[in-house]
């Protein structure tokens, strides 16, 4: 294969930067999440300004007065009495720096928390149409990553920013004060190792940017050739995956290699800044002792102060950094915060909890899109307590209807009654709490068989969670299992059949005891005999109830009280199975397609 | 050590980085001890002894030795990191593709995370201590050894006290240690933990929707959310305990300094350009004792990393090509298996019992059974995705064993349950048995999977990308691109592997046909749950517990009144009582 098809094997969605243009409204919104910390705030600040004066005070002990006062005169009280200072501000220190670390930290985590669990509660009441077009990992990502990203910037960034901001200041204007024309001289250093950390770093943090956008393409090509290893095998594509791997794995090196360069020719820089200060201050301080304008302690000082510049400035480079990423992440993050959920709960809905479950549709007309129409001015009439079969092609509009029963959006025009009540006069959970969904791919989160029970009424009892399996016949297979109902399961586990989920899911769903139920019948394949036990487990399950059924199984449509044939948005015909058989319509033709298949 | 012996092939080849790193690295360290010694000379022979020309040589060559040791600080690091990220390379070359020839019985046990996360932070965290973390220990015994040396010149009573104060800080920083790296450690735990609780949260969306459970998932969230805080805070409390200690130690050495070099540099022998220099060699001893712990946690975690790796590396490769294996090309699709009985590893159950039947080519074979019945199995051998236990599977007359594996699998094409498909566009999706097709070759497959048309109205059409995992398809679509995919291969022999199950009736029909298409010439073996899928076949193997329970064709299989019959009637009772009606 050339080389050109093989590095387009595969394709990857480029990662969308990974850092923003700075952008004071979202700094403002984010520093929103730090409010409740107020007082704290106050504290931390407090203390941070108690070490950072310690700091700075502790050269001006040591140059200054043990040097130009103490030793200069042979004054060995006042270097002890000096020791003795510096002991107790160090003391002093040492507790405000502990309570700064503490405390930064704790204002930090309760923002992130805060972010976090605003995010995920507001995506909890988004509707159908923004799960529709994300895959879960995209969500997962803001959720998890995307709130990490901020975690530095909420703990250490801010608070520590602000104390490098004073520290710096602080110096210059103690060096100034030491010595006016010494300071001047120094600080020649100042705008080369501020052209370093901004205009160089800037051109190494690039370089790793380059370095992690292709490492994610490389990961993405590692995670899916796992899941896909079996294919792979299956058509011997071995080779051709390793050559496509190794341009990924080059491409990726050679960033790295880059990145590396240009982070160690960083090191030279700094060195000579330092080295560059530091000879001007041996050089003209010196020259300043000499002449006797200056003692040598303060030349002493200047030594130490030099030396604590770097440190800051360094630091202020990569809250920057930080800032940066920050601002990728808050973007995202906003983003789903500001995604208003399409169906919205009435604030003073209808709370009603004896519902007869009795279904209306007047002249209901749906659209996903504008231009993709899914149902056509419907009305339909569903008596409580009734089963209704929905049958007609993908794309006929029988998932259309079940989403609107349960409200997982509102129609374009028209409108649905539940026992005479239009369905945006309730209050959405009490409407859902009455209308369950049987999904196809029943969901099993990870926990004890009992706990997916139990979930359907997470105040159940042991006895009402066996009671349920029982009536369901799930008891059978559960109690065969090595822990029974505590065994433990997982989503893409293995200890579960197809069958054995869907009963889990009907258990679930009568513990959930809703009016109306809407059954979207597996189309995957279970083995014959499992099927006939879920047969009878529908019976149980739908008995008594209001049931809106999407069909596949002709023995499961022919039981229905009415049976609904849509094509494309519009109703065909309804009736019983008698009924519509006599009319040797749309249904007809589709019962004697599957007879026909059957003998010939 | 072993670890790090057992590893040797992946970094030992780019040694001379790593030499010349450390070669540099004694420079750096070196230079670095050099600034007091200016600072001392400055103080004590320019100003105290007024000794004034002096001066602008020490500037002079306190700016040359910096260049010196800027220079040999940009090889000592970049020659480390060319060291790690070479390393880097070969690691994920070697582990890369160790991972396309693991046998399915690798895979059945291994999960994609686990898996992922060595072939991630794993092979960074090996890197991390060859790049980084040896230099580093490294680094610190010789800048003590250095500051040392230099403070015995000065003043030999000094340097006790820095001396006496160093074992002080190190009995701190590993108490540190202790307790923190656990901490570390549960803040990873409690993260993944709240990861899984979103990822499930937003996978099963649509049950949380359809029972309400919105506010309940709110609390069982929360649980995490906070979980994690407190494991965060509790982590910085040992932080906020431990590190203004350890600062304070070293603090407290410069307050002895103050107190003792006071006196010695006042009644004493101990010059003030000595005094001063003291104060920065304290920090350069204290600095690197106060990282000592993190460094030699890098020891630690690229031991324990190189144990995963080496995990994965030393994974045996059991399906492998024998010697005398022979290329054949195509091969003509007669499959037989003799007394062929299997075990999964590590299952004391049967997969397979005593199993022996004979398929001409061109055969359609369908099989039945329930869930574990050994339906999969028997297709998985014939690919030999594993190998019997006990008896022959041949293809051709020959043993699979005596086949490339490259030349049995191209002669065999799968359709799976589940459709893989890659990150990839359609085009390349189809061809991804066979990369060289043409594109006419392409559409003439899809044509024949009945997947051209919806192809088509996508707007890129053969062109568009499908999103990972191939989002954005219905699972009819995939599976029919799946089938394309088959088909291009052009294989002698085909398992269909419940391919249908995942699709509606409807759906079904269609794909049925286009099976229909698919199978004409070759060998066909259909695994299947539903009687229509398998009816028309050549001969029906119906599989109980690992055994052959019934064969024959549908209509003697119906005439046995066996299991088949029994599902027959299952599936039929409806079609029969409504044929019954139209009779009438």
């Amino acid at each position: 294969m050339p080389t050109t098809r093989v590095m387009e094997r595969f394709r990857y969605s480029q990662d969308t930067a990974i850092e923003k243009p700075f952008n004071w409204e979202k700094l403002a919104r984010l520093l929103h999440y730090m409010k409740e910390s107020g007082s704290l705030i106050v504290k931390a600040i407090v203390a941070m300004l108690i070490t950072t004066t310690v700091r700075l005070i502790v050269p001006l002990i040591i140059g200054q007065w043990a040097l130009d006062f103490a030793l200069a005169n042979e004054d060995y009280e006042l270097m002890l009495q000096l020791a003795v200072l510096a002991l107790f501000l160090y003391i002093f220190s040492l507790f405000a720096n502990r309570l700064r670390i503490k405390w930064t930290n704790e204002i930090g985590q309760n923002a992130i928390h805060a972010l976090r669990k605003q995010l995920f509660n507001h995506i909890q009441g988004l509707s159908n149409r923004f799960f529709d077009n994300r895959s879960a990992g995209s969500i997962l990502v803001r959720v998890v990553n995307d709130v990490n990203a901020l975690q530095e910037l909420f703990t250490n960034g801010i608070i520590n920013m602000l104390m490098d901001i004073i520290m710096l200041i602080s110096i210059v204007i103690i060096l100034f004060t030491l010595s006016p024309p010494l300071a001047l001289a120094v600080l020649i250093v100042l705008p080369i190792m501020f052209f370093i950390s901004t205009k160089l770093r800037r051109n190494i943090r690039r370089s790793w940017q380059t370095v992690r956008i292709r490492q994610s393409k490389l990961n993405s090509h590692l995670n899916e050739s796992i899941q896909g290893v079996r294919v792979t095998q299956s058509f011997s594509q071995e080779e051709n995956n390793m050559s496509f791997f190794r341009g990924v794995n080059k491409e990726n090196y050679d960033a790295w290699d880059e990145a590396s360069k240009k982070s160690a020719v960083f090191r030279p820089f700094v060195e000579m800044a330092n080295a560059l200060g530091s000879a001007v201050l041996i050089w003209y301080g010196a020259y300043l002792v000499m002449t006797g304008s200056i003692g040598f302690g303060v030349l002493v000082s200047f030594a130490f102060f030099l030396g604590m510049f770097w440190e800051p400035i360094s630091r202020l480079g990569q809250v920057y950094n930080q800032l940066l990423v920050a601002m990728a992440s808050s973007e995202r993050i906003f983003e789903f915060l500001d995604e208003e959920p399409n169906v919205k709960s009435k604030h003073d809905g209808n709370e009603a909890t004896n519902l007869k479950g009795e279904i209306q549709f007047e002249a209901v007309t749906f659209a996903y899109d504008e231009s993709r129409k899914a149902l056509n001015r419907i009305s339909l009439s569903i008596p409580k307590g009734q089963t209704i079969a929905l049958v007609g092609h993908t794309g006929s509009g029988k998932s259309t209807i079940a989403n609107l029963i349960s409200r997982y959006y509102d129609p374009t025009d028209g409108r649905i009654m539940l026992d005479g009540i239009d369905l945006k006069d309730y209050k959405l959970h009490r409407l859902r709490e009455e209308v369950s969904t049987v999904l196809q791919d029943t969901f099993i989160f990870s926990g004890t068989i009992r706990e997916n029970i139990r979930f359907g009424k997470p105040n159940a009892t042991d006895e009402e969670v066996e009671q349920a399996a029982k009536a369901i016949g799930a008891n059978h297979f559960i109690e065969k299992l090595q822990n029974g109902y505590e065994t433990e399961v997982e989503e893409r586990g293995n200890v579960l059949s197809v069958g054995e989920r869907q009963l889990l899911s009907f258990a679930r769903t009568l513990l959930a005891d809703p009016k109306i139920i809407i059954l979207d019948e597996a189309t995957a394949s279970i083995d014959t005999e499992t099927e006939v036990k879920i047969q009878q487990a529908l019976k149980t399950l739908l008995h008594g109830r209001t049931s809106i059924m999407i069909a596949h199984r002709l023995s499961t449509i022919r039981e229905a009280d009415n049976i609904i044939v849509l094509e494309q948005g519009n109703v065909l015909e309804n009736g019983n199975h008698e009924q519509l058989m006599k009319r040797e319509g749309k249904y007809y033709d589709l019962v004697m397609s599957q007879f026909k298949a059957l003998t010939v | 050590m072993q670890i790090f012996k057992a590893l040797r092939q992946y970094y030992w080849p780019y040694r001379r980085y790593f030499l010349g790193s450390i070669f540099f690295l004694v420079f750096v360290t070196g230079f670095t001890v050099v600034y007091p010694i200016f600072l001392q000379l400055a103080i004590d022979e320019g100003i105290v002894n007024q000794n004034y020309d002096l001066i602008p040589m020490l500037a002079i060559g306190f700016i040359i030795v910096m260049m010196f040791k800027g220079l040999a600080a940009f090889f000592h690091q970049y020659w480390g990191d060319v060291f790690g990220i070479k390393t880097v390379y070969e690691l994920r070359k070697a582990l890369y593709e160790k991972l396309q020839y693991l046998p399915f019985r690798y895979y059945d046990n291994a999960r994609t995370g686990d898996l992922m996360s060595r072939l991630t932070a794993d092979v960074e965290g090996f890197r991390f201590f060859l790049s980084f973390g040896f230099a580093q220990l490294f680094n610190f015994v010789m800048i003590i050894v250095f500051s040392l040396i230099v403070m015995f010149y000065y003043s030999p009573q000094l340097a006790l006290i820095t001396l006496f104060m160093m074992p002080i800080l190190a009995l701190t920083v590993q108490r540190f240690d202790k307790f923190v790296h656990p901490a570390f450690k549960e803040i990873r735990i409690s993260m993944a933990s709240l990861n899984t609780r979103v990822q499930e949260n937003v996978s099963g969306m649509n049950t949380v929707k359809s029972l309400s459970k919105e506010e309940f998932e709110k609390d069982r969230f929360d649980e995490k959310n906070s979980h994690y805080r407190d494991r965060y805070l509790y982590t910085s409390g040992i932080w906020s305990k431990y590190f203004p200690v350890m600062e304070f130690i070293g603090n407290v050495a410069v307050v002895l300094l103050l107190a003792y070099g006071g006196y010695l540099a006042i009644y004493g022998t101990l010059t003030p350009g000595a005094f001063v220099a003291f104060f920065s060699l304290v920090w350069y001893i204290m600095g690197p004792l106060m990282n000592l712990g993190f460094i030699i946690n890098t020891f630690s975690q690229s031991k324990a990393s190189g144990e995963r790796l080496l995990e994965v590396l030393n994974e045996p490769e059991d399906i492998k090509n024998h010697d005398t294996a022979i290329n054949a090309g195509r091969l003509t699709g007669d499959v037989s298996f003799e007394d062929v009985s299997f075990y999964y590893p590590n299952e004391e159950k049967p997969a397979l019992q005593h199993v022996s039947f004979q398929v001409k080519h061109g055969e359609t074979i369908g099989l039945m059974g329930q869930t574990g019945a050994g339906k999969s199995s028997v297709t998985q051998l014939i690919a030999r995705f594993y190998e019997a236990t006990h008896g022959q599977v041949k293809i051709d007359g020959k043993a699979v064993q005596e086949y490339t594996i490259k030349t049995l699998r191209e002669n065999i094409g799968f359709v799976l349950q589940e459709p893989f498909l890659f990150s990839s566009s359609i085009r390349d999706n189809i061809s991804y048995g066979r990369p060289e097709a043409e594109l006419e070759e392409i559409v003439e497959a899809a044509k024949r999977a009945d997947a051209h048309e919806f192809i088509e109205a996508l707007p890129s059409g053969y062109d568009t990308v499908l999103g990972e995992r191939g989002m954005g398809l219905s699972g009819g679509q995939k599976q029919r691109i799946s089938i394309a995919r088959a088909l291009l291969v052009n294989p002698s022999i085909l398992i269909l592997d419940d391919a249908t199950s995942a699709v509606d009736m409807q759906t079904e029909v269609k794909i049925q046909k286009a099976f229909r298409e698919l199978m004409k010439g070759r060998t066909t073996f259909i695994i299947a749950h539903r009687i229509s899928s398998v009816q028309h076949a050549d001969q029906i193997f119906v599989l109980e517990n690992g055994k052959m329970k019934e064969r024959g064709k549908h209509s003697e299989l119906l005439k046995e009144g066996g299991m088949y019959k029994r599902i027959y009637d299952i599936q039929y009772q409806d079609l029969q009582t409504i044929q019954e009606e139209s009779i009438r």
